[in-house]
C-alpha cells in the first residue's frame, strides 16, 4: 500500500508540474517543476512519511532502466553516427571529463573560501 | 487459417503489441543486473549499457522497428517522470547541508552551464562535426526529457539529443569516480554535485550507490542544471550566432 500511495503522490506532483509548465510557458519539463513543488510541500509539512520514502527508494534504485527505451532510439540515427562517430565520441568524453573535473574542483575551492565549516557538519 | 497463416498472425501480434517492448526491456535489465552483480559492480557493466546492447541486438536480429518497440518501451519511459519528481525526497533529507553550501552551489551551477555547452560545441566544432550535431550536443548534460525539450527549442535533432544526453549520463557514471580521485576531490557533497551537473539521472544512480549524501547532491545538481540550462542555453547559442 505504501508504494501505491507514494507513487500516486509523485504522479500528482508531476501533473501539477505539467500544469504550471503550460500556464507559465516554462521551458523546463513537468517533472522538474514537480521536484520544486514536492520539495516545497515537504518543507511546509516538515516530514516525508513512509509512502513517499518507499516509492522514491524503489524508483531511484532502478533509475537506469527508465533511460533505456529512449536511448535505443539512437539506432534511428545510425547513418549520422557512422559519419560523425569520432567527433561525437571525442566531444562526449572531452566535455564530460572537463565538466566533472572543473565543477568538482570549483565546489571544493568555493566551499573552502566561502563557507565556514565546523567538524559537526562533516 | 492454415498453420503458416497462424504463425504469421502471431508474428504480427508480437511486433505490434506493447507487451514485446515492455518484456524485452525488463528481461534485458534483469539480465544486466545479474551480470553487474556477478562482476562485483564493474562500472563498464553498468545495467544501462548492457540493457541497451541487449535491446538493440534483439531489435536488429528480429527486424522489429524502433517504433514498434517504443509502443511498449514508452510505458517504462513514462516512469522517468515520477522518478524525477521523487528526487525531491533525498533533497529534502539533505536540506540542512545544502543550505550551508548555497553560495558555492550557485557559483558552480552557473559556471557549469557555460562550461558544459561551450566545451561541447567547441570540441565538436574543432573535430568537424556538423552544425546539427553541435546543436544536438549542447544540452547533453541535462536529464533526457529536458534535453529533448531544449533541443526542440534550439533546432537540434530531438531524438539524437536524447541519446547523446543518455550517453553522457552513462559516461559520467563510468568515469566520474576516477576523475574525482584524479583531481583529489573526496567530499561526497562536492563529488555528488559535480556528478549531477554533468551526468544527470544516470550519474545520480551511480552516486546513490556510493552514498546517500552523494546521491542527494547529485539529484540537486541534476535538477538545478535542468532549470538553468533550459533558460540560459537558447540565449547563449543565439548570442554566439550558432542558431
Amino acid at each position: 500500500m505504501d508504494f501505491i500511495l507514494g507513487f500516486a503522490l509523485l504522479l500528482i506532483f508531476q501533473l501539477l508540474g505539467e500544469m504550471l509548465v503550460i500556464f507559465f510557458e516554462l521551458p523546463v519539463s513537468g517533472p522538474v517543476v514537480g521536484i520544486v513543488l514536492l520539495l516545497a510541500a515537504l518543507i511546509v509539512k516538515g516530514s516525508v512519511g513512509k509512502p513517499l520514502n518507499t516509492a522514491s527508494t524503489t524508483l531511484l534504485g532502478h533509475l537506469s532502466i527508465m533511460f533505456v527505451p529512449i536511448s535505443v532510439g539512437l539506432m534511428a540515427h545510425f547513418e549520422l553516427l557512422m559519419n560523425e562517430w569520432l567527433a561525437i565520441t571525442i566531444t562526449l568524453i572531452g566535455s564530460t571529463v572537463i565538466m566533472l573535473a572543473s565543477t568538482a574542483l570549483m565546489m571544493s575551492f568555493a566551499s573552502k573560501f566561502l563557507v565556514k565549516e565546523t567538524k559537526h557538519d562533516l | 487459417m492454415t498453420f503458416n497463416e497462424k504463425l504469421s498472425a502471431i508474428w504480427l501480434m508480437i511486433q505490434g503489441s506493447p507487451l514485446t517492448g515492455i518484456s524485452l526491456t525488463l528481461l534485458a535489465y534483469v539480465f544486466a543486473m545479474y551480470l553487474y552483480k556477478k562482476s562485483n559492480y564493474k562500472p563498464i557493466l553498468s545495467p544501462f549499457i548492457t540493457s541497451m546492447v541487449v535491446v538493440v541486438s534483439v531489435l536488429l536480429i528480429t527486424g522489429i522497428s524502433y517504433q514498434d518497440y517504443f509502443a511498449g518501451g514508452k510505458f517504462i519511459h513514462f516512469l522517468l517522470g515520477p522518478a524525477t519528481v521523487s528526487l525531491a525526497i533525498p533533497l529534502y533529507h539533505q536540506l540542512h547541508r545544502i543550505k550551508k553550501l548555497l553560495v558555492p552551489i550557485i557559483i558552480t551551477l552557473l559556471a557549469s552551464v557555460f562550461i558544459g555547452a561551450l566545451s561541447a560545441i567547441g570540441i565538436a566544432d574543432l573535430m568537424g562535426a556538423s552544425i546539427a550535431t553541435q546543436i544536438s550536443l549542447a544540452p547533453k548534460s541535462v536529464t533526457t526529457p529536458v534535453a529533448m525539450g531544449i533541443s526542440e527549442q534550439i533546432g537540434g535533432i530531438v531524438s539524437l539529443s536524447a541519446g547523446l544526453a543518455a550517453t553522457t549520463g552513462v559516461l559520467g557514471g563510468v568515469i566520474g569516480l576516477k576523475v574525482f580521485s584524479l583531481v583529489g576531490v573526496k567530499d561526497d557533497r562536492y563529488r555528488g554535485f559535480a556528478m549531477g551537473l554533468t551526468s544527470h539521472g544516470l550519474g545520480t544512480a551511480v552516486a546513490f550507490k556510493e552514498s546517500n549524501t552523494m546521491g542527494a547532491f547529485s539529484g540537486l545538481g541534476m535538477a538545478l542544471a535542468s532549470f538553468t540550462t533550459a533558460f540560459i542555453l537558447p540565449w547563449l547559442l543565439s548570442f554566439l550566432d550558432i542558431i
